[in-house]
């Protein structure tokens, strides 16, 4: 099971949403946990390098993923998965998603969005051993609200009277 | 030198991100690496020993595939490689 918190949740839709009909990309940071999935910490937005086809096309550039892993050491994190946006497609997984999926055990989140709204959000655990055996298993996403809440409200209690 | 290691391969360096590896060369660096931790080896480079088209490395700031001398270019202790495999996909087929 893929954990994040909502407002990261509601900020990669928002994403899809700003970029279309272009496919949007980004990367997400946390942990991932023995036994429970991957636990998102913080999302990093990414530019789409492709574009010469960014409304059907998506690629982060190698050195945009160095400095975002530089990003996560810095944070005591990992990079636990990527999102990116379906423009006018639905939100699972194509051929071209998985022939160029490799980061194994992470999560990949993809957001239809249909004439400009994001619609659907799933997310796939790419698993396998390697390149031969690998696949998408469809991941459930549990979205903290809780968390979220009581984050608000200690900021807000932070705040000056 | 030091070697960040992306999150999928950490299950083949005993959980680490980081190993610490020496070599007077890139190429140097990486037989000792997977002399030391023989499971990535076949993740990062082709039967034929080439390194694999969706592995990017990067010496320092500068991807290693565009450096004068490649692999064969001369590293200090000093100096940081960072394995990054690449993120791509979308809709089209």
């Amino acid at each position: 099971m893929l954990r994040i918190e909502y407002p990261d949740y509601e900020a990669l839709r928002a994403h899809g949403e700003e970029t279309y009909p272009n496919e949007c990309c980004g990367v997400l940071l946390g942990k991932s946990i023995a036994g429970e999935g991957n636990h998102v910490h913080q999302i990093v937005r990414a530019g789409n390098t492709r574009t010469d086809s960014a409304h059907n096309r998506y690629n982060i550039a190698p050195h945009e993923l160095v400095k975002i892993q530089r990003q996560a050491r810095g944070l005591g994190l990992d990079i636990v998965g990527f999102y990116h946006s379906h423009p006018d497609h639905p939100a699972q997984w194509s051929p071209t998603d998985f022939a160029e999926a490799h980061w194994l055990g992470c999560s990949y989140i993809i957001t239809s969005v249909e004439h400009g709204k994001a619609v659907l959000t799933n997310s796939f655990l790419l698993s396998g051993t390697g390149e031969d055996n690998k696949k998408f298993e469809d991941e459930a996403i549990q979205i903290d609200i809780a968390s979220a809440v009581s984050d608000t409200a200690a900021h807000t209690q932070k705040g000056p009277a | 030198m030091n070697i960040h290691i992306p999150t999928p391969l950490r299950s083949y360096t005993g959980g680490l991100e980081t190993v610490s590896i020496g070599g007077a060369t890139i190429h140097a660096v990486f037989q000792e690496l997977t002399v030391t931790y023989p499971e990535v080896k076949q993740h990062l480079f082709t039967p034929e020993g080439k390194l694999r088209s969706f592995v990017n490395v990067y010496l320092n700031d500068d991807d290693i595939r565009y450096l004068e001398s490649k692999e064969e270019t001369t590293v200090k202790d000093s100096d940081e490689l960072t394995i990054i495999p690449s993120i791509a996909g979308g809709t089209h087929l």
